[in-house]
């Protein structure tokens, strides 16, 4: 019973589980997007769910011997052990309707999705095989911002990956951003915010402070929607707000256009 | 561990040598070099007592001193004829980011720095020296017209960090930042980074980045501020203390981590105590790095920035 059925975070409604699957992970009564793993990700967006991992050895250590409630290498490890990831991110090649692509995308449950020294080289790795290989780059983010536990490690791989993009950028090679729920911090505030293109899924957080930092500094409530995805595309900060179940047709139709390739 | 002393408990003495320096100073007392060589010394003296014990929340607390120097101050020190220039000819001008040309060393820099306010109206005015998008958008603005006419870019960084409001999410705080950090890459000009007080965060990078970074001795860059960390990690606003001691933010721990390029020692007493000698540490140290990237060519500072950030992170393979 309880693994057969589940609550959906926002209508509240008892669901059939096998139903959320086969939606894409899509709440059928009220379109909440539930938060997909990296793994479940790339499966959804590469053809047949078919892709190659890439740069798979790369993996964190703990630079500052950092420890709060815990160590930091403790928390690696329950982490790693429990999401079967190395760390919050996966790098991939494979193809969307036949089209050869670079994805990288972040997973959430590891650590709160947050860049340390590894998903900044990794991210910075994807971005310069596609640079090499001329292909078009997709990054999935979904991340909470800089890992506190990497301290300035963490802060200048904003700036790592931001060069990496301008040269991407300069070759003229197409880079489309995903940001879903949430994008928040350092992520936002590097390469997140770079794609040619950035899109949102609905109803997705995204900003650069958190909420309640905000709420906390203005001590003020927060008007309704603000920094979810449908606000940011009011604001100019995105391109468009699509549904994950229109998230491939979507992709086959941007790349194509920006690989100038007509049907 | 929380129980420690205050900073500003610890440097009480130093205080009163430093106030009484200023009192001979626009006195018309005789031996007034001699009195305040004497003053120095008892500074140096009480100096060499404290600095062994100084934790790294004192040089948080150093670091944001109400009479530390601020970007303004050393502008006036350091160079002629300093043009402010503002606005980012989109949406206004930030008071929290100055930026501007003048004339240094006989030849015209870019300076761009998070400004604080002294008093209670100027803080609020500069908004505590947190910038809001316009103020990203006003400092590339002049980076791009500092490319344009071949001038070397300085930053002076000292920000608790970018503004966390409404407006500004509403404008684009995050992409403020990334198109800063992106744009900085590709800079044709020598552009050197100076940490003077407070480099909080990404609120810090989006000026803070560059050829070079140069650190004052009692100043801080970090991914969060203690607080924050300590409210998140160990959820108790008492740990800053531990947090600050985590995340390893001080200019030696920077230096020695490969993140900086260099520390510039401060006064006794750190640089609130002394601005003449901390705008000559920092002249002394400045022209040199400028000049040395001077002589690189464009595409080999590209490269050298570039690698530069690359090569930063540790990770096993």
């Amino acid at each position: 019973m309880h693994d057969l059925w589940t609550r959906c975070n926002n209508c509240r409604r008892i669901l059939y589980k096998q139903d959320i699957l086969d939606n894409q992970s899509i709440c059928p009564a009220c379109n909440f997007h539930f938060r997909l793993s990296a793994y479940e990700r790339l499966e959804m967006l590469f053809d047949e769910g078919l892709y190659n991992l890439l740069d798979q050895n790369i993996s964190p250590e703990d630079p500052l011997q950092f420890k709060d409630s815990i160590k930091y290498s403790q928390r690696l490890k329950e982490n790693q052990k429990r999401t079967k990831l190395q760390d919050a991110v996966l790098n991939a090649e494979g193809t969307i309707e036949g089209i050869k692509v670079v994805i990288s995308a972040m997973d959430f449950g590891f650590m709160g999705g947050s860049m340390g020294s590894v998903v900044g080289e990794k991210i910075t790795r994807a971005v310069e095989l596609a640079l090499k290989e001329r292909l078009p780059l997709i990054i999935v983010s979904c991340s909470g911002g800089a890992r506190m536990q990497e301290g300035v490690f963490s802060l200048m791989q904003l700036m790592k990956t931001s060069s990496a993009i301008a040269r991407l950028d300069k070759a003229g090679i197409p880079f489309i951003s995903i940001l879903v729920d949430p994008t928040t911090g350092g992520v936002t505030a590097s390469f997140a915010m770079l794609g040619d293109i950035n899109i949102g899924e609905p109803n997705a957080l995204i900003g650069f402070a958190g909420p309640r930092v905000i709420e906390q500094t203005i001590k003020e409530k927060l008007p309704k929607g603000f920094q979810r995805a449908e606000f940011l595309l009011q604001h100019g900060m995105l391109d468009d707000v699509v549904d994950r179940n229109n998230m491939r047709s979507y992709l086959v139709r941007a790349l194509r256009l920006f690989l100038n390739r007509p049907e | 561990m929380s129980e420690e002393k205050d900073f500003y408990k610890l440097e009480k003495e130093i205080i009163l040598f430093e106030e009484k320096i200023k009192e001979i100073q626009s006195s018309e007392e005789n031996n007034k070099k001699e009195k305040i060589a004497r003053l120095k010394k008892e500074i140096e003296k009480e100096w060499a007592r404290i600095k062994p014990e100084l934790t790294p929340s004192h040089i948080v607390q150093i670091a944001r001193h109400p009479k530390r120097p601020y970007t303004l101050d050393y502008l006036d020190y350091l160079t002629e004829d300093f043009m402010e220039i503002h606005g980012d000819r989109r949406a206004g001008d930030d008071p929290a980011i100055v930026a501007g040309l003048g004339f240094y060393k006989g030849r015209t820099v870019a300076f761009i720095g998070h400004q604080k306010g002294r008093t209670t109206r100027e803080r609020i005015e500069r908004n505590f020296g947190q910038p809001n998008p316009e103020g990203y958008r006003k400092a590339l603005r002049v980076m791009k017209l500092a490319e344009k006419f071949g001038f070397p870019i300085v930053t002076l960084i000292d920000t608790p960090g970018a503004y966390p409001g409404i407006r500004a999410e509403e404008q684009g705080q995050a992409e403020a930042i990334a198109n800063n950090l992106k744009e900085i890459s590709k800079l044709r000009i020598p552009v050197v980074n100076v940490v003077i007080g407070e480099g909080g965060s990404g609120g810090a990078l989006a000026i803070g980045v560059g050829d070079a970074i140069l650190m004052l001795e009692y100043s801080f860059y970090s991914v969060i501020s203690p607080e924050g960390c300590a409210a998140i990690l160990w959820k108790d606003q008492k740990a800053v203390t531990q947090a600050a001691e985590n995340l390893k933010i001080g200019a030696k721990d920077l230096l020695d981590m490969g993140i900086i390029d260099k520390i510039i020692s401060e006064p006794p007493g750190g640089a609130h105590v002394d601005y003449e000698q901390i705008f000559k540490n920092v002249d002394r140290h400045l022209n040199p790095t400028l000049k040395k990237l001077e002589l690189r060519s464009p595409e080999e500072r590209l490269e050298e920035r570039y690698q530069k950030f690359r090569k930063i992170g540790v990770f096993s393979e």
